[in-house]
């Protein structure tokens, strides 16, 4: 013991050596707090950040006692979602007990595999604009449809467009010759419950009078006799995007048909302008910090997450006051040793999740369906195996 | 589609069609909760293929039984997921009418 007691009085200038046998026992069952850390936050140094995979076997910690697994009765205790604003265009909540794999997973089928209505096919009879076919059809593609995709099926390639699959616009627009330029919106869109108005090319020569002339659709009855559209008439979910602007003489004619499809096909089918979620920041102070120090750090700071509290005899103290507005910049941690007073953190298991609906449905609805989703692929893997 | 032996059922690879990181890394997430799991992990062999192969290998139960189960996890916790979404959003509701009514409770 002598002998080790003069080692560590030698090596005093540097970081005092603790012999293994004198750290104190961790009790069976419970990590020590830096695995602790290791295992529940992402922490970002000055550098990079570190801990950021996630330990997932649930033997991990076995030796010390510790299950690592998430049983599903231990994630129903833990789980919880706290809605933090709610509008009808966005929302955003958190979702805490989670793991990032499957807050991905709700966030991939959200963009990418939820259903929606788009125009897929442009029929155009005249257009005379300097926009090109292409670009104009394109452009209407992307137009947002307020349409429960819910309400249709997917048309397949063989399959003939009908009330059931198939959603028809039209548009006429001109430019009176001798007047002032004029700009097409997407309220003259109109939308045509009956189908389409124009007829397929072979069918004209026929001489079969008697029968209704077939036109590009076969709608068997009218949309707007449905109950779901009698009383909301389907229309572009906001009138006042530019489609194309029209020059004296100049005229559109064109007949759009929306049909339901996947984000993965084409981004006009994403539901969402964006959904992301990332981990809630937790900045920590590891030591006091006063007086001129506390106001330099919250002049650092520039999204002002730090606020100054007066302890006894006007002695400032700095405070983390706003946590979830910090963006991780890491402004307070550079320079000199200000990495020895302020840690930046993230939660692995507390996501703040954003979604924003192009309007199609409301976010809620939208998140609700995704999770649905997930479920349908699960039920789908489980049949197959059986 | 299932690729392994006859004889050892504990191991195996599973070929799935038409899907991608979206289920492949929530299952990886499943099994690996699941102590009989040894090891898995899953791989794209091809990115314009929509295919993803599952590896699982077990402590001895038949692989297809236990990746059937980390399904059938998986689904149960989207379940409650989507259920205490559903409530928090109600909650949500019903507080902003309150509000809106100035009521204090």
């Amino acid at each position: 013991m002598s002998s080790l007691e003069s080692n560590t009085e030698a090596d005093s200038d540097l970081t005092p050596k603790i012999p293994v046998w004198e750290l104190p026992d961790v009790p069976k069952g419970n990590l020590s707090p830096h695995l602790q850390l290791q295992r529940t936050r992402v922490v970002c140094n000055k550098e990079a950040p570190t801990n950021t995979e996630n330990v997932q076997y649930s033997g991990a910690y076995a030796a010390m006692g510790v299950d690592n697994s998430l049983g599903l009765g231990e994630f129903r205790k833990r789980f919880r979602v706290e809605v933090i604003r709610l509008t009808e265009g966005d929302m955003e909540f958190d979702l805490i007990g989670i793991d990032a794999s499957l807050a991905n997973a709700f966030r991939r089928i959200l963009i990418a595999e939820l259903p929606t209505m788009a125009i897929e096919k442009v029929l155009i009879a005249n257009n005379t604009s300097v926009i090109q076919d292409e670009v104009l059809a394109h452009r209407l593609g992307l137009i947002p449809l307020q349409v429960d995709p819910r309400l249709f099926e997917y048309m397949s390639e063989n399959d003939i467009p009908n009330e059931k699959n198939t959603i028809v616009f039209k548009l006429h627009a001109q430019c009176e010759k001798g007047g002032s330029r004029s700009t097409v919106k997407t309220d003259e869109l109109k939308w045509l419950p009956n189908g389409s108005e124009l007829l397929l090319a072979t069918e004209n020569m026929a001489s079969n009078e008697a029968s209704k002339p077939k036109t590009y659709t076969s709608f068997t009855c009218s949309q707007d006799s449905l109950p779901e559209f009698s009383k909301n008439p389907i229309a572009p979910k906001h009138p006042d995007i530019i489609i194309a602007k029209l020059g004296p003489g100049q005229e559109i004619e064109l007949e759009a048909h929306a049909v339901k499809g996947m984000g993965k096909t084409h981004a006009k089918w994403s539901p969402v302008a964006t959904a992301w979620y990332r981990m809630l920041p937790e900045v920590v102070l590891l030591q006091e910090v006063e007086g001129n120090k506390a106001e330099e750090l919250v002049k650092k700071c520039p999204v002002k997450v730090f606020d100054i509290e007066d302890i006894c005899k006007g002695v400032k103290r700095a405070a983390v006051a706003r946590p979830r507005d910090c963006t991780l910049c890491r402004e307070c941690i550079r320079g000199d040793d200000w990495e020895k007073f302020v840690a930046l953190q993230r939660i692995k298991d507390h996501f703040i999740f954003t979604i924003e609906s192009t309007g199609a449905l409301p976010p809620e609805v939208l998140f609700t369906e995704a999770v649905k989703i997930l479920e349908d692929k699960c039920e789908r893997v489980i049949t197959e195996l059986s | 589609m299932e690729h392994g032996s006859y004889q050892d059922q504990s191991k195996a690879t599973f070929s799935l069609t038409d899907e991608d990181h979206t289920l492949a890394n929530s299952l990886r997430f499943t099994l690996n909760q699941d102590p009989r799991v040894t090891f898995c992990g899953y791989s794209i062999p091809h990115p314009s293929d929509a295919r993803v192969n599952i590896r699982v290998q077990t402590t001895g139960d038949p692989a297809s039984e236990v990746l059937k189960d980390s399904c059938q996890d998986l689904m149960l916790m989207c379940q409650h997921v989507r259920s205490t979404f559903d409530q928090a959003v109600i909650d949500f509701k019903n507080q902003k009418i309150l509000e809106a009514m100035d009521i204090k409770l």
